[in-house]
C-alpha cells in the first residue's frame, strides 16, 4: 500500500500507485478462478499459450478495476475501505486512472485473441464492459440489486478460462460461473451488514440500508442455500469426482449454518456477519482448488 | 555528494520509476506478441498436412 513516510499529496505517484489501480486482490481470485475454468477443461494444452491466456485475463480483470476507480472515486473517497485508493488520495488524477484502465483493457483482449481465441477474447471484452459500464456506471448507483446482477462479471473468469483452452463453453463452465454468481450477494451483504454506515454515507443502495438488516439476512440465508445446492453440481455433470462431491457437500453445508446463525443473530451483533463474510472467501477458495486438486492428484474418474 | 543522482529531487526519481516501469511493460508486450506468433506458427508448421 501507500506508506510513503510524508504525506500523500506531497510526493507523485510510482508505479506502485499504478498497480494498486488494477485492485491486486480481486485480480488474484479472477486469476484463480480462471486457471480453475482452464484446469477443468478438456483437450490438448499447450502450457506457454494457456500461461499468457491467465495473464491477459488477469491484465484484462485489472482494466476493469481500473475503469471502476476512476468512475466510482467520489463514492471510493467517502467509503473507510476505499478512501485509501490512488485517485480519492490525490495521487493519480481521474483521467489518468480512465486511460490507463482503457489502454490495459484493449491490450488484454487483443493479447488474448492471439493467445488462445476469439471467442475468449470476446467473453473478456464483455466481462470488462460489464463491470466497467453495467456494473460501475448503472447498477451500483441505481439498486440494491447491483451486486447481484454485478456479480456475473466477477463470475465471467472461469467461462473466460475454460474458453481460451477449448474455443467452447459448454454447460460446465456455465456451472462454476453460476457458482461464483450466487455466491457473491451472501459474500457482500455480510460485508454491506457490517459497514453499513460506509455504504449510507456513499449513497451506495446496498441491500442493508434499503431493505433492512432483517431482509437481507432472509435474502443471505436463501443464496446460501442456493449456492450449496448448485455447488454439488460438477459432480453430477462428470466433471468432478466423489472427492469434491464430498469437500462441496460439507463447505456449502457450513456455509447454509453461517447464514442461519447470521438469521438468528441480533441485528446489533456484527459477529456472525463478519465470520460469514470471512467464511464466504475461504468457501469459494476452496471449492474451487478442489477442481484442480482432484484432477491433478488423479482422483477424477 | 559527487554523485549526480543523490541531488535529484524525490519527484524525479518516481518519474524515472515510472518511465522503467513502462519500458519493461512496453518490452514484456512485445516478447510475449512475439512468443505467441512463434507457438502459434510452431503448431501450424507441426499441423500442416503434406
Amino acid at each position: 500500500m501507500n506508506d510513503a513516510a510524508k504525506p500523500v499529496t506531497e510526493r507523485i505517484a510510482g508505479p506502485e500507485d499504478y498497480f494498486d489501480l488494477l485492485k491486486p486482490r480481486v485480480m488474484s481470485l479472477v486469476v484463480f478462478t480462471a486457471f480453475v475454468g482452464m484446469a477443468a477443461a478438456p483437450g490438448d494444452v499447450n502450457l506457454a499459450l494457456a500461461a499468457i491466456s491467465l495473464l491477459a485475463i488477469a491484465v484484462g480483470a485489472g482494466a476493469s478495476g481500473a475503469l471502476n476507480m476512476w468512475w466510482d472515486a467520489d463514492i471510493d473517497a467517502v467509503m473507510t475501505r476505499t478512501a485509501k485508493r490512488p485517485i480519492p488520495t490525490g495521487l493519480v488524477p481521474r483521467g489518468e486512472a480512465a486511460a490507463f484502465g482503457g489502454f490495459l483493457a484493449a491490450l488484454s483482449v487483443a493479447l488474448l485473441a492471439l493467445a488462445s481465441n476469439y471467442v475468449a477474447a470476446g467473453l473478456l471484452a464483455f466481462t470488462i464492459f460489464f463491470y466497467a459500464v453495467i456494473y460501475s456506471m448503472w447498477l451500483k448507483r441505481a439498486t440494491p440489486q447491483n451486486i447481484v446482477i454485478g456479480g456475473a462479471a466477477g463470475a465471467l473468469p472461469p467461462v473466460v478460462g475454460w474458453a481460451a483452452i477449448t474455443g467452447t463453453t459448454p454447460i460446465e463452465p456455465w456451472i462454476l460461473f453460476a457458482i461464483i454468481f450466487l455466491w457473491t450477494p451472501p459474500h457482500f451483504w455480510a460485508l454491506a451488514l457490517f459497514k453499513q454506515g460506509d455504504y449510507e454515507r456513499a449513497g451506495v443502495p446496498m441491500m442493508p440500508n434499503v431493505k433492512g438488516a432483517a431482509s437481507t439476512k432472509k435474502q443471505i440465508f436463501i443464496y446460501a442455500v442456493l449456492v450449496a445446492a448448485v455447488g454439488v453440481a460438477p459432480f453430477f455433470v462428470g466433471m468432478t469426482g466423489p472427492a469434491y462431491l464430498a469437500v462441496s457437500i460439507g463447505l456449502g453445508g457450513y456455509f447454509v449454518f453461517g447464514a442461519w446463525r447470521l438469521l438468528k443473530a441480533d441485528d446489533n451483533d456484527y459477529g456472525p456477519a463478519k465470520r460469514l463474510f470471512a467464511f464466504s472467501i475461504f468457501y469459494l477458495f476452496a471449492l474451487f482448488a478442489a477442481i484442480p486438486v482432484e484432477r491433478f492428484a488423479g482422483l477424477h474418474g | 555528494m559527487a554523485d549526480p543522482h543523490k541531488e535529484k529531487s524525490d519527484d524525479l526519481r518516481q518519474r524515472d520509476r515510472r518511465n522503467i516501469a513502462i519500458a519493461l511493460g512496453l518490452t514484456a508486450f512485445i516478447i510475449l506478441v512475439f512468443a505467441v506468433t512463434i507457438l502459434r506458427l510452431g503448431a501450424s508448421v507441426a499441423d500442416r498436412p503434406f
